[in-house]
């Protein structure tokens, strides 16, 4: 479904998307973000910390929660806003990883755009709390 | 932590330069598949000068601000005890390769809670021209003793 304007209701679902994460997927955000720390990589080290194991990065998160509103605007508005509030983290285990689940929602129309409210799921918990995108839109 | 923070200005980070290459490695590895993001004609066709970094691909360059704060001798911030709390970029643009970032830090709030302490910083974004291009804000908690 491609972004459109005037065409937008609170409670419409735009996008819809779930992703497997994977130990690869942590080292891979890790080089590409500059965030080595070894809780992210290291079971190890997250268990001495007090942790059962290791965690993905808040921030791959965060980053991969608003790509299905990247895509669904495409060219059609940009993002102007985008905030989280971190408030489960999501462990990956080595050998089943972690399915996490984001649901796009429209939670405000206005004159410039449209406020976009993230639900993003793991294992049945929301992970993410007041995940909110705010777009401008083309012609809008 | 140090409460005597709040307020403080950080000099500017060291400037950033955005590469094509590292744009189309973020864009991996948060899942995206956007061609705006990996293919230098599409972006262009859509009015931009190289391909365009993800929304929270700010955090990079946000990062070297951090690391002054972190870093600060006097913050007394232990690292290890440094959770996430929230994160927002609000953009006046969308960056793309070719530009050079620089970030500079205030330090807005400090406060503590619950034994824990939480620092909240501002990091302005701005291209080689001085413009601005997305504010990233971070609160960082501090966990305290347990």
């Amino acid at each position: 479904m491609a972004a459109g304007t005037g065409s937008l209701s609170v409670g419409d679902v735009v996008a819809r998307q779930s992703y497997e994460l994977t130990r690869e997927s942590l080292v891979r955000y890790a080089g590409a973000s500059g965030d080595f720390n070894p809780i992210h990589y290291r079971d190890d080290v997250a268990r001495s910390v007090g942790l059962d194991g290791v965690l993905a990065h808040g921030m791959l998160t965060m980053g991969l929660a608003v790509q299905p509103v990247v895509e669904w605007l495409g060219a059609a508005g940009s993002i102007t806003d985008y905030q989280v509030r971190f408030t489960r983290p999501i462990p990956v285990d080595g050998e089943s990883g972690a399915t996490v689940i984001v649901v796009a929602t429209v939670g405000a129309v206005d004159d410039a755009g449209a406020r976009i409210d993230l639900t993003v799921t793991f294992d049945g918990s929301t992970v993410l709390g007041k995940a909110q995108v705010r777009v401008a839109l083309a012609g809008a | 932590m140090n409460p005597e923070l709040q307020g403080r200005v950080f000099p500017p980070a060291p400037p950033y330069l955005v590469g094509r290459e590292k744009v189309r490695e973020f864009a991996s590895a948060v899942f995206s598949t956007s061609p705006l993001n990996f293919d230098p004609q599409a972006a262009i066709a859509a009015g931009y000068a190289d391909v365009v970094a993800p929304p929270t691909f700010a955090v990079v360059v946000q990062e070297l601000s951090l690391a002054q704060l972190l870093g600060a001798p006097d913050a007394g911030i232990d690292f290890s005890r440094v959770v996430h709390g929230d994160q927002r970029f609000s953009y006046s643009r969308a960056i793309v390769a070719g530009d050079e970032l620089t970030a500079q830090l205030t330090v807005s709030s400090v406060k503590t809670l619950g034994g824990h302490s939480l620092v909240t910083s501002d990091s302005v974004i701005s291209d080689a021209s001085g413009a601005h291009v997305v504010t990233a804000t971070s609160t960082l908690v501090v966990r305290g003793d347990e």
